[in-house]
């Protein structure tokens, strides 16, 4: 329970990062902070007390794993997400540092000319 | 076990609230790094080392990169004035939301008892259906391989846009007249910058 | 492969020092036998294509920052990483429609085999080879995109003013 929250916390650190610093790259820092939390907390809620990791051994009967192993679909879908978040913090970093090279800072209050 | 997972999320939050608060960029990122590392324990912990594998390399190259981002640049400190409304008004609604948070925290089930009604097929099944003994690689690439094709092409997306922002030359050579119009690099200038990294 | 980071080891133009430059080189054969293991025994034990792609271009990348871009480049350039990548994200979607052949999309349509064997599992060790394959090379193009393309030049000319 007390993980929950704690993963919970992580996360709305992470948005307060986004939301209320000025530095583009401490937002990118959020960013990732916000991914970490998210990832913990699929993980989290798939464990099972003394639970094995769900990977067959030799020796070992296949009940076994299916009583005792710990859920193996949020793993899947984590492992994806975290390779996504190395794609996408490459993607944001390139646009950063095209922005530092245009207006040579990285505050965001500075950079004016931003229009869309 | 609960207590050891219990120091290091406690010390994933204050890495996490270093990195957010310091003034120096570059001892954030590195305390981004300290996060990471415990997560990837974390993860280990609670029995899903494919994951913790794939965090350990990964957070490697998100410092590779961090670090890349910071340390070429000149101001890797920030100057101190913030904007007092946004952060007053964010502490308020993140606030709020870690409230309720905490009451929606209560109605799920309880930590290490999960509800796993399709997994358990998967569990029972997967090492006859598949042939794997890795019942997370047979979610991955057999069950559930769709998903992993979505995946493939936003990392593929991602990595198309990133070519795109940073390379200042196309990649079909300009005749010489167009480069001494346009200004555009030639490869001397190319070569001279790599050692520095 | 080794005679010219034999050649540069002592070369104190590019790259780092001479102490990292022998270290890389005792390292890097043992990274990328580690990464081709996990690659190949995804299907077996924990690790996969995902993990694996990324230590392989973590061995390339250890390689380009510690020999200089010139080594780095020559085992693998960034058109080749482009076509790699091309090509483990075509690999996966060919497996995929071969599927079809025998009923619907991403069938595991190759024979299962024994349990416990290295050949076994019909597509997913396939699967896992393009994945890495995939991840392999679009992570060490970024890094070649980033630590090249993307420096930071002082004398920026502005194309056009907004």
């Amino acid at each position: 329970m007390i993980l929950y929250f704690l993963s919970l916390a992580l996360f709305v650190m992470g948005l307060y990062c986004l939301v209320a610093k000025k530095n583009i790259i401490k937002k990118v820092i959020g960013i990732v902070i916000t991914e970490y939390s998210i990832n913990m907390f699929l993980i989290l809620v798939g464990y099972r007390d003394g639970g094995i990791a769900p990977v067959l051994m030799k020796g070992m009967d296949n009940s076994e794993i299916a009583a005792g192993s710990v859920d193996p679909l949020p793993q899947a879908l984590v492992l994806t997400s975290i390779v996504i978040g190395l794609g996408v913090l490459a993607l944001m970093v390139s646009i950063c540092l095209r922005l530092y090279e245009k207006y040579k800072t990285f505050d965001m209050s500075e950079i004016k000319r931003l229009r869309g | 076990m609960e207590i050891f997972l219990l120091i290091l999320t406690l010390i994933m939050v204050i890495g996490s609230i270093i990195a957010i608060e310091t003034r120096n960029l570059l001892s954030s990122v590195i305390s981004v790094g300290v996060v990471g590392f415990c997560l990837s324990i974390v993860f280990l912990m609670l029995g899903a080392p494919d994951i913790a594998i794939t965090q350990v390399v990964v957070e490697i190259l998100i410092l590779v990169i961090l670090i890349r981002a910071t340390i070429t640049t000149d101001n890797t400190s920030i100057e101190k004035h913030k904007d007092t409304f946004a952060v007053v008004t964010s502490l308020i609604f993140f606030g709020l939301f870690l409230i309720f948070a905490f009451l929606a925290v209560q109605e799920i089930h309880q930590f290490g008892d999960p509800l796993m009604r399709v997994s358990q097929k998967y569990l029972a099944d997967g090492a006859k259906e598949t042939g794997a003994t890795n019942i997370v690689t047979s979610v991955l690439l057999d069950y559930r391989a769709y998903d992993t094709i979505g995946e493939a092409t936003v990392l593929f997306t991602s990595i198309v846009g990133a070519f795109v922002i940073l390379r200042r030359r196309g990649r079909k050579q300009r005749k010489e007249k167009d480069v001494e119009k346009v200004g555009i690099l030639d490869d001397e200038d190319i070569k001279k910058d790599f050692g520095g990294f | 492969m080794n005679r010219d980071i034999d050649k540069e080891i002592h070369n104190e133009a590019h790259g780092m020092t001479s102490i990292v430059k022998t270290v890389a080189r005792f390292l890097m054969g043992i990274i990328f036998i580690f990464g081709a293991y996990i690659i190949l025994y995804g299907h077996l034990t924990p690790g996969g294509g995902f993990a694996g792609g990324i230590i392989l271009a973590c061995g390339y990348i250890l390689l380009t920052m510690s020999f200089g871009k010139e080594i780095g480049l020559r085992k693998l350039t960034d058109n080749w990483a482009s076509i790699l990548d091309n090509t483990g994200a075509l690999l996966f979607l060919v497996i995929g429609l071969l599927g079809f052949t025998a009923g619907s999309f991403f069938l595991n349509f190759l024979g299962k085999g024994n349990i416990f064997d290295l050949f076994s599992a019909g597509t997913i060790p396939l699967n896992n080879i393009a994945i890495g394959i995939k991840v392999l090379a679009s992570v060490f193009a970024v890094f070649i995109a980033l630590s090249i393309f993307g420096r930071v030049v002082s004398d920026y000319v502005e194309d056009e003013e907004v």
